[in-house]
């Protein structure tokens, strides 16, 4: 299974517009995704309602995940889409070069 | 000429015949469904796909802000999920209307738990449900009515922002709900869209299809049948109060010279020019946390000295306010102990940089090296929720070692107001911030849409509690601003002079209406306005007394 760690880095977390972009963008993948944070049960990353109820606040990290063919071009794909929602967002002057996307070690799962 | 009062959320005045836009979805009933389970899951889904579509649509032709909020309803329409749940419902043996209608439900109580940002989307999630239920039960979609040609203003239970982007602000002179608050998408979006609008205006409903009315979105008053006299003077005093906003200049002060420093509420440097424009005379709350909200790091402290020295250098004082998070405005860098229950009562301001007090340290240092060349009473620096006087004393001996020298609190909270002559031994002057003190001590959720009406500044109990506030900053020889949207209400600003309130902060637009307010009266009518209004016993003859002792009021056009 391939996975993704993420940032939320726009202030006013996942929702709203970058919420919106990130579902658009994830309902285009052909297999299933999922978002969610460590250790809790994650959401259908196509899901708006899913996504909002997730209720993730700036700075969370979370987690995505896709299984099959071309799952590592998906879950590239959808972080580009993240970073650059949340970077659209970043308005104020002060805005500073925060990362917006990690690639963590290997989970140990 | 019957007279109902809301919320003011847009100015301007519209006169014209009513539309009413009732409309409401019936519940579907619970009754077992006996037919083709399987057109049934069709027709559900089919009916989402088209309110997806028309949504869209619409979103299409809005553009900004009211195209975000289409879109994002489209978006739920068509949430694969949702149709899970509905397709589950009706194999269950529902009916395609019903199964929507609790499928609608259950998100509606995940999102409703979640923090306010998204409880306000609640709205916009019964919207999308209405419209797929009305159309599955081939009933009327609820809508904003085909209106003639002529000029009419639209009166409703609540206007979803779907339906607001369909109002053509050529005929639809202002509009009017009786529900929603002045925080609400469609307050915004009237604002945008420059439709005078009134909301929380209660009994606007009674008010029959075709009426005759005036809406004035400035004083939020809709006017049943008004005399063309009454509609003269509303736009008389629209035009007055333009000119006043044209004219008024200077420093505020009363028509017999007692002076009131007008300033500005500023979120950061971009605020400057506009407070300058308007005539301020230095910032009275400068709101620090609102430079950081993107951050998920404690800003460091040259990002913070450059921005609070733009705006020391601007004006002659200003008083920051330290980062004041937690509630409705998280700082990922400042996160309380635990998930509360109640966050307005909770870890939030100084109670939050307590927890945090390397955080505070930094923007204390931050400030004062900011404020270095300049002179010393430019800068002033005050905490957020303060209750008492041990925390006052915490607050200004932080600031002492930081090397900062005008150390000051925020009343805000009831016990801080009542106790204020303790308070005021420890620091060296209040602000009076109306919006949180009005939340606490009439124990209203400022979140709340439909509890807008309580939440009154000109409540009597909260009159006395600034009252008290003020005489005790003055007993000890302290300044007491207030920075409250209270301030913002021109007539309350000539009250709050007289009740002995030492300067006035509000967002700059509204600085020209004050200061023509306070300059057409004397000291001792702003005194005898303040009696009059404490004398009253609710609001709205508190307002009524503060007004007839404001003898200029009629001539500014408010």
């Amino acid at each position: 299974m391939a996975e993704r760690h993420v940032r939320v880095e726009s202030h006013v977390g996942l929702h709203s517009r970058p919420a919106a972009e990130f579902v658009k963008a994830a309902a285009q993948a052909p297999m299933e995704v999922t978002i969610g944070r460590f250790a809790e049960v994650p959401v259908n990353a196509k899901s708006i309602l899913g996504v909002l109820a997730l209720d993730a606040r700036t700075g969370e990290q979370l987690r995505l995940c896709a299984e099959g063919d071309g799952a590592e071009e998906v879950l590239d794909s959808l972080c580009a889409i993240f970073t650059e929602a949340n970077a659209s967002n970043a308005s104020s002057e002060l805005a500073g070069a925060g990362v917006a996307e990690q690639d963590l070690a290997e989970p140990n799962a | 000429m019957r007279e109902f009062t809301g919320t003011g959320v847009s100015p301007g005045v519209g006169v014209g015949r009513v539309r009413v836009m009732t409309g409401t979805v019936p519940v579907p009933p619970a009754e077992p469904f006996t037919g083709d389970r399987v057109a049934e899951t069709a027709r559900a889904l089919a009916a989402l796909e088209d309110v997806a579509r028309e949504l869209e649509s619409r979103a299409a032709a809005a553009g900004g802000e009211t195209h975000d909020v289409l879109a994002a309803q489209a978006l739920m329409a068509r949430d694969p999920d949702l149709a899970g749940e509905v397709t589950v419902g009706v194999s269950a043996g529902l009916s395609a209307a019903r199964a929507v209608y609790e499928s609608f439900g259950f998100y509606r109580e995940l999102l409703g738990g979640s923090g306010a940002y998204i409880s306000a989307r609640v709205a916009d999630l019964d919207d999308v449900r209405d419209r797929t239920v009305a159309r599955l039960m081939a009933f009327a979609v609820p809508g904003v009515p085909d209106a003639d040609d002529e000029h009419y203003v639209l009166i409703t239970q609540d206007l979803a922002p779907a339906d607001l982007a369909l109002l053509d602000p050529e005929r639809c002179v202002a509009f009017v709900t009786e529900e929603g608050g002045p925080i609400g998408h469609t307050a915004i979006l009237a604002r945008a869209m420059g439709i005078p609008a009134i909301v929380a205006c209660a009994g606007a409903l009674e008010v029959p299809d075709g009426a005759y009315v005036l809406a004035d979105g400035a004083s939020g008053t809709l006017v049943l049948d008004p005399d063309p006299a009454r509609i003269e003077r509303a736009r008389a005093a629209e035009k007055a109060r333009a000119e006043a906003v044209g004219s008024a200049a200077g420093p505020g002060r009363t028509k017999d010279g007692w002076s009131v420093p007008l300033l500005a509420n500023v979120g950061g440097p971009k605020d400057i020019q506009p407070a300058l424009d308007n005539g301020a005379e230095g910032v009275g709350l400068f709101r620090s946390e609102y430079l950081f909200l993107d951050e998920a790091v404690p800003p460091s402290e040259e990002q913070q000295i450059a921005a609070y020295r733009a705006v020391l250098e601007a004006f002659p004082r200003v008083v920051v306010r330290v980062l004041d998070a937690g509630a409705d405005k998280p700082l990922s860098f400042l996160p309380p102990a635990a998930v509360e229950p109640n966050p307005a009562l909770g870890e939030r301001g100084l109670r939050l940089l307590r927890r945090h007090p390397d955080v505070l340290r930094g923007q204390l240092r931050a400030l004062a090296k900011a404020a270095e060349g300049l002179p010393a009473d430019r800068l002033r620096v005050m905490a957020p929720m303060v209750t008492d006087a041990e925390e006052a004393r915490v607050f200004t001996r932080a600031c002492r070692e930081a090397g900062i020298q005008q150390a000051g609190i925020m009343i805000e909270v009831p016990a801080a107001a009542v106790r204020a002559h303790d308070i005021a031994e420890e620091v060296d002057f209040f602000s009076l911030g109306t919006n949180d003190l009005a939340q606490y001590v009439f124990a209203v959720d400022r979140q709340v849409s439909s509890l807008t009406r309580l939440q009154n500044p000109w409540r009597p109990a909260l009159l006395d509690l600034m009252a008290h506030a003020a005489k005790a900053a003055t007993e000890a020889g302290k300044g007491c601003g207030v920075c409250g949207e209270a301030a913002a209400d021109p007539v309350m600003a000539c009250v709050l002079a007289g009740l002995g309130v030492t300067s006035l902060s509000m967002s700059s637009p509204s600085l020209p209406l004050v200061r023509a307010a306070l300059a057409a009266h004397t000291y001792a009518e702003c005194q005898e306005a303040a009696r009059a209004a404490r004398a009253a016993r609710t609001a709205g003859a508190a307002r009524a007394a503060a007004r007839s002792a404001l003898p200029a009021l009629e001539t500014l056009g408010l």
